[in-house]
């Protein structure tokens, strides 16, 4: 499989039907709290889900368990058909397929940012030097800090930080992108620097699954929202459904607290 | 005095013994004491087990004792038979060592951000890539003043194998003591003067170390 940057992210065009990531009655405990309860949650390819609720809800866990950065204790993860593996160099190769972006960015700090970009592209997939280093200066490009590339994570603010890191998932070519609170580490006037990038992501076909409190970018870029509170999917909708006419009292009580300002 | 000073070939000759001890020991130790650490904080049950048992073990274990079962113990069970002695002190001296090393580098792996390992791991890097290519570097960085300290110690531990028959710096010493009772404090002073030497330098390339990396990020 060739990617090129003249094409869309995504591996193949959206598909409907044929589900890219599926979550089937997933459930967690962290000791006797239920953190995930009857998880089912199926993304299509190309498809951009924003899961939004409240803090505790459970939805960067979810969000973590998709690359097994959180193993579940029962139900079933498959990604592109092929269920999650164990711990071990199965689990490695599946993680190189899922991008991911955290909160607080997490960008090797002995690294310069375009060894950040190329080092899993030279480690992981084995591509030369050179080859992985055009292609990361490429994405660094595309996300506007190009001209960062030599120095280090601790020099950049926190919005071309994040920007990194998308391009550092990217490098991978990943068939799905997780985003894990993107922009909650941020500060207000570097959200939309962040938001832009994922927006255009989306544009361009890669199959995202966002969790975040941005209902600006949940309604400009999902395809659907999914609400969580104690653990639960309470309702799955597309955005302009749930934000003018949620079902559940949870979410109409959410929505209240976090539109009224 | 004249015989410290006018047999100072012998003085040179017992630190390069010393030096050579402390060097090999140190490699040794350090390659050692990494991969002690690695086992310890890595995925495998059994290897972590391992590893902390010979922590638990060694660290309890005087250097002298260590000394005796690499010289003296070791030979009747078929082991370092024919070693040469500056190997034996070699061998005995880093794994006395390497857990000390161990536990220094484990502490640094901890000060690294747990967030640095997840990142590394949603790349898709292995157990052993996550180590060298992302933990281990950082770690490193945290460790250089502890990883100092017990290579300071081990450099003067070196001295333990003077009683089996390895002519370093303190068996020389304790020949030209014998042979000048009343020279004493003279030849104390050189020998001391030897090893504030060679402690220093390894203090100066810590110090060098920890600017370098300042300075990197």
């Amino acid at each position: 499989m060739t990617v090129t940057d003249d094409v869309p992210v995504g591996n193949s065009a959206p598909r409907s039907g044929e589900p890219l990531v599926e979550l089937v009655d997933v459930q967690k405990w962290y000791g006797g709290l239920h953190v995930l309860q009857d998880i089912n949650l199926s993304v299509g390819r190309g498809e951009v889900v924003v899961v939004i609720g409240p803090s505790g809800s459970g939805k960067s866990t979810l969000c973590r368990t998709i690359n097994r950065l959180e193993p579940i204790d029962s139900g079933q993860i498959l990604v592109d058909g092929a269920a999650l593996p164990q711990e071990g160099k199965a689990l490695a190769r599946h993680r190189a397929d899922v991008g991911m972006v955290f909160q607080s960015f997490n960008l090797f700090a002995h690294k310069t940012i375009l060894q950040n970009v190329a080092l899993g592209p030279i480690k992981v997939r084995k591509q030369a030097k050179d080859a992985a280093e055009a292609h990361a200066r490429e994405l660094l490009d595309r996300v506007g800090v190009a001209h960062q590339a030599d120095k280090y994570p601790a020099q950049l603010s926190g919005g071309q930080q994040q920007r990194v890191a998308i391009a550092r998932a990217l490098a991978m070519e990943p068939k799905v992108m997780l985003f894990d609170e993107p922009t909650s580490a941020l500060d207000p006037e570097m959200i939309k620097e962040v938001l832009d990038v994922m927006v255009d992501l989306a544009e361009r076909g890669m199959t995202m699954i966002v969790v975040t409190h941005e209902m600006g970018f949940a309604r400009t870029a999902a395809n659907r929202v999914v609400f969580m509170a104690d653990g639960r999917i309470l309702e799955t909708a597309d955005p302009e459904t749930f934000f003018t006419h949620p079902e559940s009292d949870r979410a109409r009580d959410f929505l209240g607290k976090i539109l009224k300002h | 005095m004249e015989d410290v000073f006018s047999n100072f070939d012998l003085v040179l000759k017992a630190f390069w013994l010393t030096v050579q001890l402390a060097f090999l020991s140190g490699v040794a130790a350090m390659l050692l004491g990494t991969l002690l650490a690695a086992m310890r904080v890595g995925p495998v049950a059994v290897l972590r087990g391992v590893a902390s048992t010979y922590v638990t073990l060694v660290r309890n274990t005087p250097l002298l004792v260590m000394c005796v079962f690499v010289f003296v113990a070791s030979p009747n069970l078929g082991l370092f038979v024919d070693t040469p002695f500056l190997l034996k002190g070699t061998i005995a001296i880093s794994l006395y060592t390497a857990p000390f090393v161990a536990e220094a580098i484990r502490s640094g792996i901890n000060a690294v951000p747990v967030g640095q390992a997840e990142a590394a791991r949603a790349i898709g890097m292995t157990f052993a890539q996550n180590m060298r290519h992302v933990v281990l570097p950082q770690a490193f960085r945290a460790t250089v003043p502890p990883l100092a300290s017990t290579l300071i110690a081990m450099t003067k531990n070196t001295s333990v194998v003077a009683v089996f028959g390895l002519t370093e710096a303190t068996a020389r010493m304790r020949d030209f003591v014998n042979d000048n009772a009343d020279d004493t404090i003279a030849i104390f002073l050189v020998f001391a003067l030897g090893y504030i030497i060679l402690v220093e330098l390894i203090s100066l390339a810590a110090l060098g170390l920890e600017r370098h990396w300042k300075a990197a990020r």
